[in-house]
């Protein structure tokens, strides 16, 4: 892969989604945010994840849910391009997911544990790298800074963007991670277990943030192990344990077996297991 | 051969060990390219000179003193500047690893200068071999997915065995002249080492100054810089390269052993007293120019070793550092703020 970065647009701001000229071969319809299709891949030769086929489209909330070790988070490498399939393919905003080059479009949201915890860095400066892939190599302009200032404001820690993010607690942390995900305008936000390490409270506050994110048209894909959660806030469920075991409603997932049969044993819907 | 043995034991600070001026002429050379940074130096020197009139300082008089503080301030600029980067990603050490193969750079340099009197720079050969390993571990950790101790351990050993063996080759089987090698040496400053030092700040300063928002990111969250559309193992390329020209850069100065804490030591300090990233990057500078002067001072006077003396100091000033990071946590203001409301109805900026 050579291309190491979206070209700099001088103009900061952008009107519209421009089109790209990338020619695809198999080119999905262009309402599909995320696409797999016959998606098989493992880091040995034993599969990780297996026969995958699944589609979100644009204004969704998803939810993959599957016990430890279910190849949830190597499915959203495998989505985002950051893995490539060993079979079948992935493609993201209608290109192919590795050769997809305009980060600002997605939003990428870690556990915590993720990023360097020892950095002297504050909020601002984390909420600034959302503008990274619309400035490229040059500087952030009035413009730019306005929008850093609109996604604290949004996420409510402008109160916060001068302290350093590790005086922060779980919670804070998360929310600043994800104003840098509005500030880069993205409208896929990709979550991976974010709320790992956030106390009670925060957690309900997350939520309800992620709840009118996805209310406001940004398409949410969430990697839970807290099932609670998940069959409390998102419309869709796709259960994973190496294959797809259940993708559909949230109600119809709640009703069935299909946690029970991915999961192996009688697991509940209170989170809390591992 | 003998030549070269008998000019490394008596290195006296009038005649520099390498000037290139000896064999074919140099693209290092004062006739070369660079001739304007000849000009430079001479600037530098007349000002430093200037300086020495003005204030009565005896170090500030001889030509010598004049290099060693400029490559002193160079390096107190970009090796915290690189440091940062690295300390923040738990890689400190790979400084260190590449200055050993850097001293197997030099071995070969000055193996080659005796063999076939090419006359090069030992730096500008250290300056390959380093940035040649740089790569090469860059290259291990990305096909076993980290970067392991053990790889670099064994790179770091490789170098430095290739170096001595080269040198006590060289030597005739004494292990001649390599004392300036692994501790630096102020007074061995030479005019051609110190242009390639300029060259080397040029590039590292002015490629830190391109990529810092990528280095940030890179250095910060990978996988989300990844997801951002950077090619972060593009970007690690070009960091352990940077860090490869900022080791053998401030070589000559810190020794071997010792240039990995110009990397580790003022960022280590500026992280327990800055809040924000721009700062400790600023406080690193500072913290590490600080260490750089006192110590070429106070080396000068005291008859030690710099290189010993400038980490001595930048020790002492890191602990300092602790001390008032401590403080400032234990009495700072710091009250807490209300945290806001979430209000995404008001901003309709993103999402379309």
């Amino acid at each position: 892969m050579s291309a190491n970065q979206s070209p700099p647009t001088t103009t900061a701001d952008d009107d519209t989604e421009t089109d790209h000229d990338h020619r695809d071969d198999a080119a999905p319809s262009t309402d599909a945010v995320v696409e797999l299709t016959d998606v098989d891949f493992g880091y040995t030769s034993t599969p990780v994840v297996e026969d995958i086929s699944l589609r979100i489209d644009a204004g969704e909330y998803v939810a993959v849910v599957g016990p430890n070790g279910s190849g949830k988070s190597t499915l959203m490498k495998l989505m985002l391009g950051l893995l490539r399939p060993d079979a079948g393919s992935a493609s993201i905003f209608g290109e192919p997911s590795h050769r997809f080059d305009d980060g600002s479009r997605i939003g990428y949201v870690a556990q915590h544990a993720s990023a360097s915890k020892e950095m002297p860095i504050t909020v601002r400066e984390v909420v600034k790298m959302g503008r990274f892939p619309h400035v490229g190599f040059g500087r952030l302009g009035n413009e730019d800074w306005a929008i850093v200032h609109d996604a604290l404001e949004t996420v409510g820690m402008s109160a916060f963007a001068d302290r350093r993010v590790t005086q922060l607690s779980g919670g804070q942390r998360q929310r600043a991670f994800i104003a840098r995900a509005l500030a880069s305008e993205a409208d896929l936000l990709v979550l991976d277990e974010p709320t790992v390490g956030v106390d009670v409270e925060s957690v309900e506050a997350f939520y309800d943030l992620l709840d009118s994110l996805n209310g406001a048209g940004i398409t949410v894909l969430l990697i839970e192990h807290d099932l609670g959660a998940v069959t409390e806030h998102a419309d869709r469920v796709v259960c994973l344990n190496r294959e797809i075991y259940f993708d559909g409603p949230t109600d119809e997932f709640v009703e069935s077996d299909a946690l029970a049969r991915a999961f192996g044993t009688a697991a509940n819907f209170l989170g809390g297991d591992a | 051969m003998t030549a070269l043995g008998l000019a490394l034991l008596t290195s006296d600070p009038s005649t520099p060990l390498f000037t290139g001026d000896h064999g074919i002429p140099l693209l290092t050379g004062e006739g070369g390219i660079l001739a304007p940074l000849y000009w430079f130096l001479d600037l530098w020197s007349g000002l430093m000179s200037w300086l020495a009139g003005a204030t009565g300082l005896e170090l500030l008089q001889y030509g010598f003193m004049h290099r060693a503080i400029l490559v002193g301030l160079c390096i107190g600029v970009m090796a915290p500047l690189i440091g940062t980067f690295l300390v923040h990603r738990q890689l400190a050490l790979i400084g260190d690893a590449l200055a050993h193969t850097g001293f197997a750079g030099v071995a070969v340099g000055l193996f080659l200068n005796a063999v076939l009197d090419l006359g090069i720079s030992p730096y500008l050969s250290a300056v390959v071999v380093a940035m040649i390993a740089a790569l090469f571990i860059e290259l291990i950790s990305e096909a076993t997915d980290a970067y392991n101790d053990v790889s670099m351990a064994i790179v770091l050993s490789t170098g430095f065995a290739l170096g001595t063996t080269l040198i006590s080759i060289n030597a005739g089987g004494l292990a001649v002249g390599v004392n300036q090698f692994l501790f630096g040496n102020l007074s061995t400053v030479s005019a051609e080492s110190a242009v390639i030092l300029l060259v080397l700040f040029a590039v590292v300063v002015g490629v830190v100054g391109l990529t810092r928002n990528q280095l940030l990111y890179v250095t910060f969250d990978e996988t989300a810089a990844a997801v951002s559309g950077l090619s972060v193992s593009w970007y690690n390329r070009i960091m352990v390269m940077l860090t490869a020209m900022v080791v053998v850069g401030a070589m000559q100065i810190m020794g071997v052993i010792l240039v990995a804490a110009m990397l580790v030591v003022p960022v280590a300090g500026a992280a327990q007293v800055s809040r924000s990233f721009n700062e400790s990057l600023l406080v690193s500078v500072v913290l590490a120019e600080l260490a750089v002067i006192l110590g070429i001072g106070a080396s000068y006077y005291g008859e030690a070793t710099a290189g010993g003396v400038i980490v001595l100091i930048a020790v002492a000033i890191y602990v300092a550092a602790v001390v008032i990071g401590k403080l400032q946590t234990a009495y700072g203001e710091e009250s807490t703020p209300e945290m806001g409301s979430i209000n995404v109805d008001e901003s309709d900026s993103f999402g379309d």
